[in-house]
């Protein structure tokens, strides 16, 4: 996994810009991930980083720069093109419908349908999918025929993660899939991560802003200030400390030119 | 129908304490207000007690005749419009389609074609009419309520211009003019039909997933990859193409092709039966039977004040009432639905 074989990654993105009109969130942006790797994301509130995950989803288009998979260039069309391709995102916003039950929702956009082009839903073959999944990751919703409203924000959180995970991705799009969760759900997810990098060689790139969380299970560690990559190392060649004195040292030097 | 069967059997409590029976009824009510069609179904069948009290002609056949003329064209056009307000848009120019539509039938039958064709020719301008419609809503992002409102007054004016103001009678033979609607027990069974279909497409396919989804959670269905654009389109076109049919078949019950026909009065029907039967306008969530049961409803106390010598004006007013009361009582019922939670 050296510069020097870019051939085991999975995902490259070089010179990676995006504006959003006036608003530059992301500032020539260079990315990789090896295989079977796991990179964490950290940075401040709006660095940049569910802007960097939309482009790996194909949710967004990148103003400029390029996107490379198992060593070839891509242009991510849409999120379905990026699916096909073997990307699946946990968004920030978990893309889950109210309205709909869990296993409705576990299952949206990949239903196991009949009848052809009628498409008719197929609920008992998914209820049995979704639940017989939930239960061996361990999530624990009442029912997976509730409405997804009905559910605590942690219930949501595992259910959106169970629904990538469920796909057999190859790369797993992670947005703080732990914010909302207790401490028994998180180490719950944080476990899911490591049970798929000892049984597959799932690639997993996992935003976080909780870093001692994240330090167990992650191989590398980038630092996104921003719009840009500040910050690239292996877990074991840096430290908490290391990170938390980045953060604080970025943050002295701005209020001094504020104050100063 | 479930509900008087549980008025027979507590009828009669054999050597149960009065807590018991309380108890019996709480739970009932519970697991009638979990069905969302509940406070529709339950007005419908206090209303036609009320009329059929008044006046014993009201559940007569050819009373029943009246009251389908009535609510079976609402309830097709309102299936469509549900289609479009679980998507979280609504459609204004509905009305005005289904005075299109007989109007294209018959200016393609003078042209010389057989009546089936000119059928299809005038759905397809229904279609092309809610393509339209949901091509400038999605693609120029203009909201609905002003792409539809537009289309209305064109529409409008284009049916006046290409028939010059003035009804013309559709031609068709005793079949074609049976199976579309001449009898009003066809129209009503199209009508339930086509219900029934919507019904199943909304809660049972593909589709009808993808449009509680787009509705519920527009952003979210974007981000797993669901083409919210198509989808709203296509119900936009479903609508239309509801709009047009009913349009037709209203036609051919009357025996006229009238440019005036429908309009707003028939638009704004159809949204109040979707809307005071149970689809709520925040989008993913609605129900077509609940629709067709609005109709009826609206039906019902249209004919029914008819009957009971109610004037007009009062009718608008109780309308305009029920509107506003079953909206709340949805909303209210909704939350006690999920459990409580505003
Ligand atoms: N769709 C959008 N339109 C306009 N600006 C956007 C959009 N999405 C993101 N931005 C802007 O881009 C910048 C980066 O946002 P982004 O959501 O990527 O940050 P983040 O690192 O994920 O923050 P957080 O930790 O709060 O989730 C912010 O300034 C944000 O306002
Ligand atoms: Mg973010």
């Amino acid at each position: 996994m050296t510069d020097t074989n870019p051939g085991t990654d999975v995902l490259r993105g070089e010179h990676l810009s995006k504006s959003f009109g006036a608003v530059r969130a992301l500032d020539d942006i260079n990315l990789r991930l090896g295989r079977g790797e796991v990179l964490a994301l950290l940075g401040d509130n709006g660095a940049g980083k569910s802007t960097l995950m939309k482009i790996l989803t194909g949710f967004h288009q990148p103003t400029s720069g390029t996107l490379h998979i198992d060593g070839e260039p891509v242009t991510l069309q849409s999120v379905m093109h990026a699916r096909s391709l073997g990307i699946e995102p946990v968004y920030q916003d978990l893309a889950l419908v109210d309205e709909l039950s869990v296993f409705r929702n576990m299952f949206l956009q990949r239903e196991i349908t009949r009848g052809g082009a009628l498409r008719i839903l197929d609920d008992r073959a998914m209820r049995r999918a979704a639940a017989s999944h939930l239960e061996r990751m361990g999530v624990n919703v009442p029912s997976v025929d509730v409405e997804i409203s009905k559910l605590s924000g942690g219930q949501r959180q595992a259910v959106a993660v169970a629904r990538a995970v469920y796909s057999d991705a190859r790369i797993l799009l992670l947005d703080e899939p732990t914010a909302a969760m207790g401490v028994r759900e998180s180490a719950l997810i944080l476990d899911v991560i490591r049970r798929l990098k000892e049984h597959s060689d799932v690639s997993v790139i996992i935003v976080a802003h909780n870093y001692a969380q994240v330090f167990d299970v992650c191989d590398r560690i980038n630092l996104v200030q921003d719009g840009r990559i500040t910050f690239d190392r292996p877990t074991r060649e840096t430290s908490i400390q290391e990170l938390t004195g980045l953060v604080v040292n970025e943050y002295r030097s701005a209020s001094e030119a504020v104050t100063g | 129908m479930a509900y008087q069967e549980n008025i027979e059997t507590t009828g009669a409590p054999r050597g149960r304490s009065a807590g018991e029976i309380a108890g019996d009824w709480y739970r009932r009510a519970i697991v009638l207000l979990q069905w969302r069609e509940a406070s529709i179904t339950l007005a419908g069948i206090a209303l036609v007690i009320y009329f059929q009290w008044t006046s014993p002609y009201f559940l007569s056949a050819d009373n029943l005749g009246v009251l389908g003329q009535f609510a079976a064209a609402t309830a097709i056009i309102a299936a469509g419009e549900v289609m479009v307000l679980v998507n979280r848009e609504l459609d204004l120019s509905v009305g005005q389609v289904y005075a299109l539509a007989p109007l294209v039938m018959y200016f393609a039958q003078q042209a010389g074609t057989p009546l089936p064709v000119a059928v299809v020719l005038a759905l397809a301008a229904a279609a092309f009419v809610g393509l339209l419609n949901g091509a400038i809503t999605v693609g120029l992002r203009v909201p609905s309520f002003v792409t539809t409102l537009g289309m209305l007054f064109f529409v409008n004016g284009f049916n006046l211009t290409i028939s010059g103001g003035f009804p013309v009678q559709p031609e068709a033979g005793a079949f074609w003019k049976t199976l579309f609607g001449g009898n009003i027990a066809v129209q009503v069974a199209w009508a339930v039909v086509l219900v029934v279909i919507f019904q199943f497409v909304l809660t049972k396919t593909r589709w009808g997933l993808h449009t509680i989804a787009t509705g519920g959670n527009p952003i979210g269905a974007a981000e797993v990859g669901i083409r919210t654009g198509r989808v709203k389109i296509g119900n936009f076109m479903i609508c239309s193409v509801l709009g047009g049919f009913a349009g037709i078949l209203d036609a051919f019950r009357i025996e006229s092709v009238d440019p005036l026909a429908g309009g707003t009065e028939i638009m704004f029907m159809a949204i109040a039966s979707a809307v005071i039967g149970g689809t709520l306008l925040t989008g993913g969530s609605g129900t077509v039977v609940g629709a067709f049961l609005g109709a009826v409803v609206l039906g019902i106390l249209k004919d029914g004040f008819t009957i009971s010598g109610v004037n007009a004006y009062t009718f608008d007013m109780i309308l305009g009432i029920a509107i506003v009361v079953t909206m709340i009582m949805n909303v209210h019922i909704s939350r006690i639905r999920a459990g409580g939670k505003p």
